[in-house]
């Protein structure tokens, strides 16, 4: 198999047997880019160059062991992340020219832990989307089928590892936007807990639901990313003081005696059948193996949708005030006085997606609509979360689809920005209640798309999560099935 | 409708935005679609609860008063460096003050 082809923990072992040289996975990595992404538009920067130099430095930190957990795997950003030095859009036109002078924090702790950073990849613009179509360069493909869209936002980072144009990569998920495009590209994503990992250097969005997370190939890597970008930063006041796991040393615990909800709630009419059927069958699975089934029931779901957008949008609306024209990025030509000028900038470097939430978000902030809007959407936030405290109080995690159909086609949902926004019908509850959420391959569809199986977690217990994902991994070879590209 | 054009039109202006008549129709028309739908929260009866800003509670950290980054000649450039419009150390807009 190619190089570009195999997971972390194989590759990890001919890295470190010095069967592979870093520079030769980074090149072979760059290769498949090269001959794939004209197709998939899943890079909006590719850093040879520089991901080259790393790789040699890895290559003499791997002659002189022992090396970091990471040393020489080329990882791909989600272009919110900034990384020293390098271009970063957020997938937005308002941002043009800006190269950030410092590090995110997880890019800091992937360059320690010795990763190749490869490139930034497309994203929805300022995360903003559920199918990659709002990236104000191109829409990013998805490599079962360049006809449909990859997921949002996250999509780049989801197809980049799909289609083996990265090793794993780093998304973000304010409403589902590391699950979304991981169930439809048929890679492993998390949305950690709010508060273990740090924001310090990503591209705000929402910031009480934003979270970074890792997209992968498989459980096991997943689980090492996690322990490399998790844990308390002075930069960023939301993340939390707690010790992390060794999530990858738990994974072989197995789900014996776990209990299992399963919500009546998420397992919609309208639903495709054989999401149902391919996520039944895999909760089936784990049951099979010890795992003990409970209904339970989430009465709030219904209101999650709404209350999200009332809350995203508002957030929203007040973190991208500082895009002005005035500091970094565009600034638009031939303004009469600095209203102008930043009504202009603005008018002319957001795409209409964006305006239009900052505009909603504007609103429901605004005097007269407060109560009714914003602080109604947060007292109804109490309740969602209440409703998952009180489900945790008889299970141990919740599973169910990730999504209600596979990929969409392009512009299929485009006209009408409410349908696009109930693609995340399954996903945004967990992102209010800031519990951690995982995304793993449990089938295919007739016509060939992936089906994703989530696992919902208490909060700090994205170890159960993991465990049970890697138990269903070990007995379903879903990944060994590769896009036609 | 649930909102009017002119009130869109002076949401935009209150967050800096500005649309074409064409984009203002449209995104009025959104408005209502969304407000619309965002209105079913109207069914709960939440008087009781209390509102949830951050999932995990956060209170806001305290450290010691001592000056932890100390800037440079060669840090305030880096920042510079991403300016638009800029005068020597200075970043520049559009006079301000008649």
């Amino acid at each position: 198999m190619s190089h570009h082809a195999l997971t972390i923990h194989q590759v990890q072992e001919k890295l470190r047997s010095r069967e592979v040289s870093a520079v030769e996975l980074a090149q072979s990595v760059l290769a498949r880019i090269q001959a794939t992404d004209e197709r998939l538009h899943s890079y909006l920067t590719v850093c040879a160059e520089e991901a080259l130099a790393q790789a040699e430095a890895a290559d003499r930190t791997l002659a002189n062991g022992p090396p970091p957990p990471l040393c020489g795997i080329p990882v791909a950003l989600k272009d919110v992340i900034l990384a020293r030095g390098v271009r970063s859009t957020a997938g937005s036109k308002i941002l043009e020219g800006f190269v950030p002078p410092y590090d995110a924090t997880v890019t800091q702790r992937l360059k320690e832990a010795g990763a190749v950073i490869i490139g930034k990849v497309n994203c929805d613009e300022f995360a903003m989307g559920s199918s990659n179509e709002n990236s104000a360069f191109f829409p990013c493909r998805n490599p079962w089928d360049t006809g449909r869209v990859p997921g949002g936002s996250s999509g780049g980072s989801a197809a980049a590892v799909a289609a083996d144009q990265a090793c794993a990569a780093l998304g973000t998920d304010t409403g589902g936007s590391i699950r979304l495009p991981a169930a439809f590209c048929g890679i492993v994503g998390l949305k950690p807990t709010y508060g273990r990992v740090s924001r310090f250097g990503v591209v705000a969005y929402a910031s009480s639901l934003d979270q970074v997370g890792p997209c992968t190939k498989d459980v096991w890597d997943c689980a090492l990313l996690l322990e490399v970008i998790a844990g308390y930063d002075p930069h960023d006041s939301t993340s939390v003081n707690t010790p992390i796991p060794h999530y990858t040393t738990h994974l072989e615990r197995g789900v014996s005696g776990l209990r299992i909800g399963l919500p009546q709630e998420y397992f919609i009419e309208g639903m495709q059948p054989e999401v149902e059927t391919a996520v039944r069958a895999a909760i089936a699975h784990l049951q099979g193996l010890g795992a003990e089934i409970v209904p339970t029931s989430l009465p709030h779901t219904e209101y999650a949708v709404a209350t999200y957008y009332i809350i995203a949008m508002a957030e929203a609306s007040s973190n991208l005030a500082r895009y002005d024209g005035v500091r970094y990025g565009y600034r638009a030509a031939e303004v009469k006085d600095l209203g102008e000028l930043y009504q202009t900038t603005r008018a002319q470097g957001f795409g209409s997606e964006v305006k239009r939430r900052i505009a909603l978000g504007t609103y429901v902030l605004s005097a007269g609509y407060y109560d009714a809007y914003y602080l109604k959407a947060q007292k109804v936030r109490t309740l969602i979360r209440q409703d998952f405290l009180n489900a945790f109080e008889a299970c141990d995690m919740i599973a169910t689809p990730v999504a209600p159909t596979t990929a969409f086609r392009l512009g299929e949902k485009l006209a009408d920005p409410l349908t696009m926004y109930l693609s995340d019908i399954l996903t945004i509850a967990v992102n209010l209640a800031g519990l951690p959420g995982l995304s793993l391959p449990c089938g295919f569809d007739q016509h060939g798309l992936p089906i994703g199986l989530q696992l919902i977690g208490r909060p700090f217990e994205e170890a159960v999560l993991l465990r049970a994902g890697y138990a269903y991994e070990q007995d379903h070879d879903w990944r060994s099935r590769k896009p036609p590209l | 409708m649930r909102i009017t054009r002119d009130e869109v039109q002076q949401v935009a202006a209150l967050a800096r935005l500005s649309f074409t008549g064409e984009e203002l129709d449209e995104l009025t028309q959104h408005f209502d679609t969304i407000l619309t739908y965002v209105d079913k929260l109207g069914e709960l009866q939440t008087d009781r609860v209390e509102p949830t800003a951050h999932a995990v509670a956060v209170s806001a950290p305290l450290r010691d008063d001592v000056v932890t980054n100390t800037s440079s000649a060669a840090q305030t450039d880096a920042l510079l460096a991403n300016a638009p419009s800029r005068k020597t150390r200075f970043f520049r807009v559009p006079k301000i003050i008649e």
